[in-house]
């Protein structure tokens, strides 16, 4: 056990430093100076050299490359070029409304999404399976920032109940932040529970064909009784790991929703620092981005592995 | 709570309730579509910088009033000596940063030599080269010397790029930022909004807003939305194509006025055929400027015929000089040796009326031959290429500097105009402070850039901001990069 986790570890590591490597080149070969950038186009040259010597552009590719790596071990992710404030400050800063957006998202999701695909597994073949699965179908195809822009218009524009996005910092007034979550939150759970309503469905489906059901309805128990106590628990498996791949791509994928609700997360942080140039800021945000998924990839493996003894002596 | 007590509280509760009821409100939440990436306007060219602190946290020795023209400031009067080299400047008594620590001239002398340094990153640097010296004479007078004569010397002290900042707090103006100004910085929640309250010891006349709110939404719908929602109370710049949308609401006012921004198919003077006037003309020729409002900025834009903003004093028509006429546009081509045309490129800048009008500009120099490619840049990578390397043919972009016909004076600029006679004319404006021949002069060098088709003229940008229909003293122009708080207020 100790060496699977050693070996995943390794995996982890490198993945971290190859990404590290490829985000950096591929911001590096990007045409456009961060300096002249932020000053304009009526600058003087002396002006830009004197920015670039500021942010430490003038140094050579590999020496920059080797002070970002090191200094992210040592959780320094170097200044912003553009706010002058540590990446790391700014990203934990944003992560107080991507954290608490992703979560509200999750347990939607998880609260619509699973009885949905139960109900349509109890009621296979029969007309509640058919629109669940069509609704769960259309779900998934529709983009979350559409959906959001519906929200707006009946939740905050017609009714007036919630407010049209923004976000008030937790400290100053925690129920108005939650308010503030929740169209985004909604607008962000609607792929994510028809993709596991589809999942519980599929899953739930697959047990009921199996040996201990029938042996439960053997006992006496209705069907609904068997599904209900043996086939669920047993279903949830794969839905769980769905929900682990879930949560790293909803971090990632709160950029569009962010800016339909002008929340301060994130996606909102790449997507400004993308188009100011602000490259130290991109990179650090990126590596954050790739650790949070490859973190929870990490911990899905080793949960397997920790459930399922047969992949334990495989050690792969 | 004994029931005196309470019948007390009722009362006071609705009598307070009954005062707010009465009285104006004193808030105002403003929608902005861009955010500053730090609050330090003499350190960086972004405008949503001067969109918060300018006029509102910051003041110059002047200010520029809603017309353009020059007004005191944190200077009450000044002197100019004959030579036009010495400006001596009284300085209101009384004023303080927000930090509490007082202004005097050494401040004014401290920021001019904070911004004249060699490690100095103000993106306007230039433009106060001609400064020699400032000394503080006494606490209340400050006194330039100019190496030569300088006719915008205080139009450039009122920008926000000249704002006085001082010793103590100015190195942290970025994320703190303390000026002198009605308005002091309360809190900058990134990525959301920043927050101003007035500053009450200010020295001036106190403003009717208490409190004013920057809300970053950079989505057009989204806007659109909060507006409607009464989330936000206005917005100073909206795009123009959501407009219809507050047009006909009674509960909006729409106020489209013109800004400084001179849009222009910007063209490489050094490079072949473009270095031929007939092709120059040609390309003149083939433009519809109506056709391109229209399509690119909905009808909003004002066209122009030379590189100067319609609304300036100065300004002389000449969107007739070269009239639409794509017959006379292919002949001149036949002439210049191009009786088929040719292609070029047209590289585009990330912003809607460049990409609108590159389409369009396209399919009207087709009538005529000129085949455009069209290539989408990114603003970093538009900046590197086309301003900095020089690097492109044709490119569509707006110039937003006030009075920047001097750019023509200067053969390095990136679409290298190289004009002896528009450069010592542009010499001699610049050392002239009589304002009949600053105009005269002005005038000539708009009708010899016109008349050589430097560059396709094509509109001046139109301001156009939408807000609640009970606020008043918003500026309808943007003679400078701003939304000033100071006269705006509540009607009912």
């Amino acid at each position: 056990m100790t060496l699977l986790f050693l070996r995943r570890f390794a995996g982890f590591a490198a993945t971290l430093f190859v990404a590290a490597l490829i985000i950096f080149l591929l911001l590096d070969l990007l045409p456009g100076d961060p300096a002249r950038f932020i000053l304009g186009i009526n600058a003087t040259p002396e002006a830009v050299a004197a920015l670039r010597v500021q942010m430490g552009l003038d140094a050579p590719a590999h020496e920059r490359f080797l002070r970002w790596v090191f200094g992210m071990l040592g959780g320094d992710f170097g200044l912003s070029a553009t706010q002058r404030l540590p990446v790391a400050e700014l990203i934990a800063d944003r992560m107080a409304v991507t954290l608490p957006l992703t979560l509200v998202a999750m347990v939607v999701s998880v609260v619509v999404g699973l009885p949905v695909g139960i109900l349509a597994a109890m009621r296979r073949g029969r007309a509640a399976d058919t629109v669940l699965m069509v609704l769960a179908q259309t779900g998934v195809a529709i983009p979350n920032f559409w959906f959001g822009m519906l929200l707006t218009l009946v939740f905050a524009v017609g009714l007036r109940w919630l407010p049209t996005g923004g976000f008030v910092p937790w400290a100053e007034d925690p129920g108005a932040a939650l308010r503030g979550l929740v169209l985004p939150g909604l607008a962000l759970a609607l792929p994510q529970a028809s993709i596991l309503a589809r999942v519980m469905r599929t899953a739930l489906v697959d047990v009921t064909g199996q040996d201990f059901i029938r042996t439960a309805r053997a006992k006496g128990l209705t069907r609904g009784e068997a599904i209900w106590r043996h086939g669920v628990r047993n279903a949830l498996l794969p839905v769980l790991t769905i929900l682990g791949l879930q949560f790293a791509f909803l971090v990632a994928g709160t950029i569009i929703v962010e800016n339909v609700f002008y929340l301060p997360g994130l996606g909102r942080l790449i997507f400004t620092a993308i188009s100011e140039r602000d490259l130290v800021l991109v990179r650090g945000a990126t590596m954050v981005l790739v650790l949070i998924t490859t973190a929870t990839m990490l911990v899905v493996d080793l949960c397997y592995a920790l459930v399922d003894p047969r992949l334990r002596g495989r050690g792969a | 709570m004994s029931p005196r007590k309470s019948m007390a509280l009722a009362l006071a509760a609705l009598m307070l309730s009954a005062g707010a009821a009465l009285a104006q409100p004193t808030e105002i939440r403003i929608g902005v579509a861009l955010e500053p990436p730090a609050l330090d306007p003499t350190a960086g060219a972004a405008e949503a910088i001067d969109v918060v602190v300018y006029q509102n946290v910051f003041e110059g020795l002047v200010r520029i009033d809603q017309t353009g023209a020059v007004q005191p400031g944190l200077a009450e009067s000044w002197t100019i000596s004959d030579d036009g080299l010495t400006y001596t400047f009284s300085l209101h008594d009384g004023v303080t940063f927000h930090d509490g620590t007082s202004f005097d001239a050494e401040d004014v002398k401290f920021t001019f030599e904070r911004l004249l340094a060699a490690d100095s990153v103000n993106a306007q640097k230039a433009l106060y080269a001609p400064i020699s010296e400032v000394s503080a004479i006494d606490p209340l007078t400050v006194a330039f010397t100019l190496s030569r004569p300088d006719g915008l010397f205080l139009f450039n002290l009122g920008r926000g790029d000249a704002v006085i900042v001082a010793p103590e707090s100015a190195a942290n103006n970025g994320a703190e930022p303390i000026g002198t100004g009605p308005f002091a910085f309360v809190q900058w929640d990134r990525g959301s909004r920043v927050v101003l309250e007035q500053y009450g010891p200010y020295w001036g006349d106190k403003p009717a807003l208490t409190k004013a709110t920057y809300l970053f939404i950079s989505d057009t719908s989204t806007m659109t939305n909060a507006l409607l929602a009464g989330d936000v109370d206005g917005t100073n710049n909206f795009a123009p194509e959501a407009l219809a949308v507050f047009e006909g609401n009674p509960q909006f006012k729409v106020l489209v006025g013109s800004t400084e921004g001179e849009t222009i198919l910007a063209t490489n003077n050094r490079k072949a055929p473009f270095d031929d006037l007939k092709v120059r003309q040609a390309m003149a020729h083939a433009l519809d400027r109506q056709e391109i409002i229209d399509g690119a900025t909905y009808g909003y834009g004002v066209p122009i015929g030379t590189h100067f903003a319609p609304h300036h004093p100065y300004y002389l028509d000449l969107t007739g000089t070269y009239p639409h006429d794509p017959h006379k546009a292919r002949v001149l081509l036949k002439e210049a040796g191009y009786p088929d045309g040719f292609s070029a490129t047209l590289k585009l800048p990330p912003v809607a009326y460049a990409r609108l009008s590159g389409q369009i500009i396209a399919s009207e120099f087709a009538k005529v031959g000129i085949k455009l490619e069209l290539i989408n840049m990114e603003w970093a990578q538009w900046l590197e290429d086309v301003f900095a390397n020089k690097d492109f043919d044709l490119t569509i972009i707006s110039h937003v500097e006030p009075f920047d016909i001097g750019i023509y004076a200067n053969p390095d600029y990136y679409f290298g105009y190289d004009n002896p006679q528009v450069q010592s004319l542009n010499e001699t404006l610049n050392a002239t402070t009589d304002e009949a021949e600053r105009k005269r002069l002005a005038q000539e060098i708009q009708t010899i850039i016109a008349r050589d088709a430097v560059n396709g003229y094509l509109f001046e940008l139109a301001q156009t901001g939408v807000w609640n229909a009970k606020l008043e003293g918003m500026w309808q122009n943007a003679p400078v990069e701003g939304v000033v708080l100071r006269d705006i207020h509540w009607v009912e």
